[in-house]
Formats: structure tokens, C-alpha cells, sequence
């Protein structure tokens, strides 16, 4: 009896948080402009989405957005870490406090700051993209900073001190000693990083180029706006998302479950 | 022979970085905030923020919503985050990636899909404001509020609830006086992770509907009228109010568990 409870309760918060999105892809499928009313099978949103430019281009740029700033975070947040590692008490201390500062910080205020810094003291122009990159990447970094420590921590020092004992350059040694023991915290990091990315909505608004759009901001822009066809096809974008994710999941799952075997 | 590379260089780029894009930044709301348009130092924006009806009316009601939607998060999440824990049902993370999963799908999409059924069910959401930012926040962020609960619930050893019930407490009692307090350190950091983003972010109430402001549409509506200085005051107000938050909290709080967003 306690059991069926327990199994009947998560099933209704399941509900809750996958009815929405569910809904929204059975609709997609439809030519409806609302929820509740049902007509007839169509691939019409979909054609949209992928037909128009204004959403092409803004689905595109929303993921370059995304890679660059996992690129740059990457490089940034593990040579900071493994620098960090190997420092001195109080410049340490002054990397994992400033590091925490993005962590704790309201996205609202992060953007604001961001952009009165760069764009109204600091005068860069927005259209070059670089405050909205500098934005990203300042909300990024911390994380992938913080999945680096923990693998500097596991690593073993004397691989490192073997291979400049036998004559590796130390770049060569941190290229093939060090890097690959950090492998997985920097995998991680990347992975989040891009999820930080595609997630934004506050620093992106505050920092893009008026003619520029990521996902969010567009979607948010779209929900004020009448275009019914439009609106729709974010209804198959969502879609596609919703299906992308949950077979990233699914194989991320799948991958874990078979080195849990292999162990 | 000192070698002229040392590992420790390696973070030069990133504390320029830290020093020019996150530090700095903040010094410079801080100045903002505490001068007027010519420069001058002034501490009327702050005592504008405080005697302004409007303003305090907003902070109370990003009050009144942060704490409602916490509370609901804590009384939905709990339970969820115990059942997966603790439940006798297989222990499983797939269970746990399909509570957890809604917060990797871009929130603004996930608003909208909310928006189209409660339409449906309500006809014109907007006469129902703030019932309806609360199940929109709910909504948005029970995930993070399961995931530090979990992580803590998972780990408390099950022998101290079985020397309870040993020695005669009864399930209820075992749960109040072990689990519970045991668990505090994972409900502290959940609040942490749902109470600030619902006090600022606006982006949900725009969506559906709701015309009152909380503390983060002060300062999207300071931003898009160019008044650096008074935006400034609000964020310096915010960001106050995180930082004592969070050197309360860092005390009780889980280390990992803190970092909900981190975990992947």
C-alpha cells in the first residue's frame, strides 16, 4: 500500500513537469494555433522552423553562441585551475572566492554588472559580439573551474615529476600526462558550460547586438508578439529540444551503465 | 636548475580575467550606485530605493512570491527526493535523470509549453497572476530543489532509523527526529537554489502575465530606461542580500550539494 503511494505520488510530479512540454509536442504536430483545439495532422510548424531564416539563423546562433563560450570557458577554466592548483595560498584563495562570485550571484545582476563594465565605462560596442561572448563565458568559467579541482586533486603528482625526469619539455608533460587525468572533469565542464550557455536569458539581453537573438530571447520576444506561425514553430523547436535531450540522456545512461559493468 | 615554466603561470589568463569581468564589474556597480549623473558621491539612491512605496512594494512582493514558491518546491520536492532515497523502490539514477532532466531544456520553451496549457484550463491566465507565476516557478524549479535533497537524503546511513525503531520510536517519530534534522544541510542549499532565482527572475512573471514587478524586473526596467545608477543601487541591494544569504547558509549547508547547477 505504501509502496503504491510512493509510485502514484512520482508519477503525478512526473506529470507535472513533463505534461507541458508533451502537450506541446503532440500540438506541434497539428495545424492548431491553441492548446484544446485539435484539427488536423500537419508538418506545417516544422517546415517553418526550418524554412525560415529569421529562425534559422537565430537557432544557429544561439548554438555557436553556446560552443564558443564552452570553448573559450574550457581553456580558460582548466589552465586557471591547474594554475590554481599549483599557486601560492593567497592567490588561490583570491581565484576560488572571485570563481564563486558568478556561482552565487543572481544571473539579473551578473548581466547588469557585465554590461554597465564593459559597454558603458569600458565602451565596447555591443554589435562586435564581445560583451555578449565576455557575458557567457564570465557565467560559464566557474563551473567548468569547479569540475577541474576535484580531478587535479585525484591526480597522481609523480607521473608528472617521471616525465620531466626523463626529459619532457613540462608543456609536453602537461599535455600528455596532465590533460588526459583531467579528461573527464573537463568533459563535464564543457558539457555545462554549453547548457549555461543555451540556458541564458538575463546576460544575453543585456549584453547582445540588437539585431541578435538566442533562443531565449527570442522566445520571450515571441510571446509578446500576435505571429501565430511563429509561435508555433517554437512549438516544434521545443520539440526537437525536449527529443535532443532525452536521448543525450538516455545514451549518457547507456554509457555509464556499461563501465559500471565493465568495473 | 630552475625551470623557467612553472605550472602556477598557467593561471595568469584567468585571473586577468577574473579581475577584469567579475571583480571589476562589481566595484563598478558599486561606484555607480553610490554616485549621482555628474560623478558626485550621494547615498540618494539608496535612500531612494527605501523611501519609495513602489520599491519596498516590489521587494515585499519578490518576498511573498520567493517564499511561496520555495515553500511548495520543499513540500513537492521533499517527498520526491525521500521516495527515490529512501523508498524501498530500486535504487536507480534513471529515476533520478527523469526528475532532474527539465532543468537542461531552455526555460523560456519550457514557460511557453506551461502558458498553452494553463490558456487552456484558464481561459485568460492573466486574471490569475500570481497563482499562476507560482506554478510557473514551481514549475521552472523543482528540479534544482530534488537534486541537493537527494543527494543528501541518499546519504544518511540507514542504521541510525533503524536503532531508532530498535529502541520503540515509531516511523513517524523515526522521521522527525532522524531523517529530518539529518537532511537539513540538502533543504538549506534547495532553498538557496530556488529562493534567490525566484525573487529575480522576471522573465517568467512577463510571460504570463504578471504585471507587478519583483526585485529583477527593477532592475530590466532601470536598464532599458538608461538609469545606470539607480539599476546599480538595486543590484548592489540583490546581490547584498545573496551574500548574507549565503554566509548564513555556508555554515549548515553540504558542500556538493550546494552546487546543484554543477552536477551533471
Amino acid at each position: 500500500m505504501k509502496r503504491i503511494s510512493y509510485v502514484f505520488f512520482l508519477i503525478l510530479v512526473l506529470m507535472f513537469l513533463y505534461m507541458p512540454v508533451f502537450l506541446l509536442a503532440v500540438y506541434s504536430f497539428t495545424d492548431s494555433e491553441s492548446m484544446g483545439i485539435i484539427r488536423a495532422f500537419s508538418l506545417d510548424n516544422y517546415k517553418t522552423l526550418f524554412t525560415t531564416p529569421e529562425l534559422r539563423n537565430m537557432i544557429a546562433g544561439t548554438f555557436g553562441l553556446a560552443i564558443v563560450t564552452a570553448v573559450i570557458s574550457v581553456i580558460l577554466g582548466t589552465s586557471g585551475a591547474i594554475g590554481a592548483f599549483y599557486s601560492k595560498r593567497g592567490i588561490k584563495t583570491f581565484i576560488d572566492e572571485a570563481n564563486q562570485i558568478p556561482v552565487v550571484n543572481a544571473d539579473v545582476v551578473t548581466g547588469f554588472a557585465v554590461c554597465i563594465c564593459l559597454i558603458v565605462v569600458m565602451n565596447m560596442r555591443k554589435e562586435t559580439f564581445v560583451p555578449l561572448i565576455i557575458g557567457h563565458v564570465v557565467l560559464a568559467v566557474p563551473f567548468v573551474y569547479m569540475s577541474v579541482i576535484p580531478k587535479l586533486k585525484q591526480m597522481d603528482e609523480s607521473l608528472y615529476e617521471a616525465a620531466l625526469d626523463m626529459g619532457a619539455t613540462p608543456f609536453t608533460a602537461l599535455r600528455k600526462i596532465v590533460l588526459p587525468q583531467l579528461a573527464s572533469g573537463i568533459l563535464s565542464g564543457f558539457a555545462m558550460a554549453v547548457t549555461l550557455s543555451l540556458d541564458d536569458y538575463f546576460i544575453t539581453t543585456y549584453t547582445k547586438p540588437a539585431t541578435f537573438d538566442t533562443i531565449s530571447t527570442y522566445v520571450v520576444n515571441a510571446t509578446r508578439g500576435a505571429q501565430t506561425e511563429i509561435k508555433t514553430a517554437l512549438w516544434a523547436l521545443s520539440t526537437i529540444i525536449f527529443i535532443a535531450i532525452a536521448l543525450i540522456v538516455l545514451c549518457m545512461n547507456i554509457g555509464t551503465g556499461k563501465e559500471r559493468k565493465n568495473v | 636548475m630552475k625551470k623557467y615554466f612553472s605550472r602556477r603561470y598557467l593561471c595568469i589568463p584567468y585571473c586577468i580575467f577574473l579581475i577584469f569581468f567579475v571583480v571589476l564589474p562589481v566595484i563598478v556597480i558599486f561606484y555607480y550606485a553610490v554616485t549621482n549623473g555628474e560623478g558626485e558621491f550621494t547615498l540618494n539612491n539608496l535612500s531612494a530605493f527605501f523611501s519609495s512605496g513602489y520599491a519596498i512594494g516590489t521587494l515585499l512582493y519578490s518576498i511573498a512570491i520567493a517564499f511561496t514558491v520555495t515553500v511548495v518546491c520543499l513540500l513537492l520536492a521533499y517527498p520526491v527526493a525521500y521516495i527515490l532515497a529512501k523508498g524501498g523502490i530500486r535504487k536507480n539514477n534513471v529515476l533520478l535523470l527523469l526528475f532532474i532532466t527539465p532543468m537542461w531544456i531552455n526555460f523560456t520553451l519550457r514557460i511557453t509549453a506551461l502558458k498553452e496549457v494553463l490558456t487552456a484550463i484558464e481561459g485568460n491566465i492573466a486574471y490569475y497572476p500570481f497563482i499562476n507565476t507560482i506554478i510557473g516557478m514551481t514549475y521552472d524549479f523543482l528540479p534544482f530543489m530534488i537534486l541537493p535533497l537527494y543527494t543528501t537524503i541518499t546519504k544518511i546511513d540507514n542504521t541510525f532509523s533503524e536503532a531508532a525503531q530498535d529502541l520503540g520510536a515509531d516511523s513517524v517519530k523515526v522521521f522527525f527526529r532522524i531523517t529530518l534534522p539529518l537532511s537539513v544541510p540538502g533543504i538549506i542549499s534547495g532553498v538557496m537554489m530556488v529562493f534567490l532565482p525566484a525573487m529575480t527572475n522576471y522573465v517568467i512573471l512577463d510571460m504570463l502575465y504578471n504585471s507587478t514587478f519583483i526585485m529583477g524586473s527593477l532592475i530590466g526596467s532601470y536598464f532599458s530606461a538608461y538609469d545606470w545608477h539607480n539599476g546599480s543601487m538595486i543590484s548592489i541591494i540583490l546581490l547584498f542580500i545573496i551574500l548574507a544569504a549565503n554566509f548564513v547558509t555556508d555554515r549548515f549547508a553540504d558542500g556538493n550539494a550546494g552546487k546543484g547547477r554543477a552536477i551533471l
